[in-house]
């Protein structure tokens, strides 16, 4: 920002409160985010916690295994932030527009999921290959559908505003999220649903010096690594690719080049919506219930870990959203869920002052 | 297709131009015969309605509303500072009501201005008015708080950081019952809500109740008048202008000496305060203080009315949240629910209204992307704007 880029060429009596500027801008988001962990880790270690009941005694021990726990969790649970949150990231990079709608493209994603599994008879008793090979089938068709719909959104409700005053497309989008979420009220009512334990999410798949890692957390890793590095590759290698970036850079100069500026941000929106269709199964499978208000708040929580790493930048949206994983976890465990969103909404505040561009974000047309 | 959108750009204008040599016919006090027809149609309509009735409710909600969007369209539509997280003062000014005119803080004793039936009661309780006063207060300090860290900031990043802070207060709110204030009292009443709190009482004309809406009806008219007259006061005043060229070109407004910090955080406070009258007037008439009320789609309702209504302009913003309220508090629950059952269809409209609302947002906004009744330098700007380059940025620009 200007006024930290003119400072450090100032001489004179504003040198120490200067110098701590520039230590506060450098290091005081990763101090931050710091705190929380090495705070519970001391508290864990000095004063210990209860780790239940044995032989009607409480155990209290003095390790650090449960903070060890909620870190696995949290990056396990980050996973599908990270995947929601790249969806938002796209978008904005390319035409800066906070898709409000995306969060409940997510809860659709779900939503099919759950009743595409169901339809081609998925259970508990399902046999482990039919599982593996019906959880594949299922991640395609919630992609899919996720996917198109996204497509579809744009196509219909910010493609003819282009050109327009840009709050009219954010006002489209709200109008989107309040269809959808319509949508999946009259698809599965208003309470939340359970959904059958397909991979016994709480069985222990093995244990690293305490620290117990559960079906579910090994599921979101291994189903959101390879999505994070296909998508990196294809932006990242790719034609399609290519435009993309120049078009998220200049859709101006690169209409001059040649590149057809709408289909690309079609395929935005495809790409989007794909990650959040995979989100939304694994976000079935991890949580065992769904409903239709899990897309605004997945929604809100993933915005903020896109802007955490840096809104436009691709990287930045997966460490965000682990970070929040984390926070989220930690903030679960210790300080109870009904704090969650302010603790959350308490670090995006922070950041915004300490780096309003992110932990990895380049400047963007926006923000200056 | 081309030629269909040609013929009807034809007959706009054709329209357009008919209607401007019908204004300038017209003599010059029209404007002022039109504002005093319509302000005693406002005060008399009561009479021609049931007292109780669901149209009454709908109307007085949706005057709240009005102030509401009034207050927001100052920082968004005036100073042009995006503020996703306006629900936070509708929190504020309705916790004024909860803390200051109820039992709520049982073991105070602070009678001011009210009514002996509140005066025997323990807790605090001030006038209606009084309470008024302190929820300016309150939120336009609130409303300069939140606006201090966005202050470096600009466009889509301002709207994140209110809308944090919007979301933690609703949290606050929600989970204020293990927040413990000193002497076993705690900040808020949770989900559970502050309840029975005083019915406004004014020493000559007594006591409101509940079932004779019209004594609301004129409160909330006057609250509404009053904030409408600062509003277009405000408008052209120094300050006023000093927003709308913030909002144009901030390096060019700071160059030009207008003071950024001050002028800035005086757009929250004032925006803040016109929530927070119209929060205590909700709070009051729904009669309690529920923390799960604060939810940010309260935000996006009221950020709705002045984009639908046209951002910046004060009738747009009057308009736009007559509309929605009227939709979303009348004509869907009311008019339309039956509508179903008569055409054979066995649901409830009222299950449908998020998807209706949502749907009618999409189309007013690709219809008239400006809003309905744009403001006056805004239309300039996107009539004489650069000449469109294809059909779909002519249908954005030129309509």
């Amino acid at each position: 920002m200007e006024a930290r880029s003119i400072s450090p060429s100032t001489p004179g009596a504003a040198q120490p409160l200067a110098a701590l500027r520039r230590f506060v801008g450098k290091w005081g988001l990763i101090i931050a985010l710091l705190a929380l962990p090495v705070y519970y880790g001391v508290r864990d270690l000095t004063h210990g916690y209860g780790a239940g009941f044995v032989a009607g005694h409480h155990v209290i021990q003095h390790d650090l295994s449960q903070l060890g726990f909620n870190l696995v969790s949290g990056i396990s649970n980050g996973m599908i932030w990270a995947l929601v949150a790249m969806g938002y990231t796209l978008v904005y990079g390319i035409i800066e527009l906070i898709n409000f709608a995306h969060g409940d493209v997510f809860m659709i994603g779900s939503f099919t999921a759950v009743g595409f599994w169901s339809s081609i008879g998925l259970g508990l008793t399902t046999g482990p290959l039919g599982l593996i090979a019906g959880l594949i089938v299922t991640l395609v068709v919630a992609m899919a559908v996720s996917g198109s719909l996204n497509v579809l959104i744009e196509r219909v409700a910010y493609r003819p505003l282009r050109g327009a005053p840009k709050l009219a497309a954010l006002i489209t989008a709200v109008g989107f999220s309040f269809i959808l979420q319509n949508v999946g009220l009259l698809w599965r009512g208003g309470s939340p649903q359970g959904v059958s334990d397909l991979i016994h999410e709480n069985a222990t798949v093995f244990k690293i010096s305490g620290v117990i890692v559960h079906r579910a957390d090994v599921l979101a890793i291994v189903t959101a690594i390879p999505l994070v590095i296909a998508l990196n590759m294809f932006i990242g290698r790719t034609r399609p690719g290519r435009a993309m970036r120049a078009t998220a850079q200049d859709p101006e100069a690169a209409r001059l080049m040649g590149i057809n500026v709408n289909n690309t941000i079609s395929l935005t929106f495809l790409l989007g919506g794909m990650l959040a269709g995979a989100a939304g199964l694994i976000y079935a499978l991890y949580e065992t219930t769904i409903w239709y208000f899990q897309g605004f708040e997945a929604g809100l929580i993933a915005f903020t870990a896109a802007v955490m790493g840096g809104i436009g930048n691709i990287r930045g949206a997966v460490l965000g959203g682990l970070i929040i994983g984390c926070i989220q976890q930690l903030s679960d465990s210790r300080l109870g869920p009904q704090w969650t969103p302010a603790v959350v909404f308490g670090y995006l505040i922070l950041v915004m002052i300490l780096q309003p561009r992110g932990l990895l974000g380049e400047e963007t047309r926006e923000a200056g | 297709m081309s030629e269909l959108i040609a013929q009807l750009t034809e007959w706009r204008e054709a329209l357009r131009q008919r209607r401007s040599a019908v204004v300038q016919r017209l003599p010059s006090w029209s404007g002022r015969v039109l504002a005093a027809v319509l302000l005693v149609i406002a005060i008399v309509l009561p009479f021609f309605f049931d007292p109780a009735s669901g149209f009454m409710n709908a109307t007085i909600i949706a005057f709240a509303y009005v102030v509401m969007a009034l207050g927001l369209n100052v920082v968004v539509g005036f100073a042009g500072l995006l503020d996703l997280g306006y629900v936070a003062f509708y929190a504020f000014g309705a916790y004024c009501v909860g803390w200051f005119g109820s039992g709520f803080f049982y073991k105070a004793h602070v009678h001011v201005g009210v009514s002996h039936v509140a005066g025997a009661l323990p807790g605090i309780h001030l006038n209606f008015i009084l309470i008024l006063v302190c929820a300016v207060l309150v939120t336009s300090v609130a409303g300069a708080a939140i606006g201090l860290p966005t202050l470096r900031l600009r466009g889509d990043y301002i709207a994140i950081v209110t809308l944090a802070f919007g979301e933690i207060i609703g949290v606050v709110a929600v989970n204020g019952q293990s927040i413990h204030l000193s002497g076993g009292e705690t900040l808020t009443a949770g989900n559970l809500g502050i309840s029975a709190l005083d019915l406004p009482y004014f020493p000559v004309i007594g006591m409101f109740s509940l079932l004779d809406l019209r004594p609301w009806y004129w409160l909330i008219l006057a609250i509404m008048l009053v904030v409408l007259f600062v509003n277009l006061r405000l408008r052209d005043s120094r300050l006023g202008r000093a927003w709308i060229a913030l909002r144009e070109d901030e390096v060019a407004a700071v160059s030009m000496g207008i003071p950024l910090v001050r002028t800035k955080l005086f757009a929250y406070s004032i925006g803040a305060a016109f929530g927070g009258m119209s929060g205590v007037f909700l709070g009051a008439y729904h009669t309690d203080v529920t923390g799960d009320d604060f939810a940010f789609s309260f935000s996006i309702f009221v950020l709705a009315m002045i984009i639908v209504g046209g951002l910046g302009s004060i009738w747009g913003a009057v308009f736009g949240a007559l509309l929605l309220s009227y939709i979303n508090y009348y004509l869907i629950p009311d008019v339309l629910n039956s509508v179903p059952h008569s055409l054979g269809l066995n649901f409830d409209l009222s299950q449908l209204s998020f998807g209706i609302f949502g749907f009618l947002l999409v189309l007013v906004m690709i219809l008239r992307p400006q809003g309905l009744i744009p403001e006056r330098r805004r239309r300039l700007e996107l009539t004489e704007a650069i000449p469109a380059e294809d059909g779909q940025l002519a249908e954005g620009g030129q309509l």
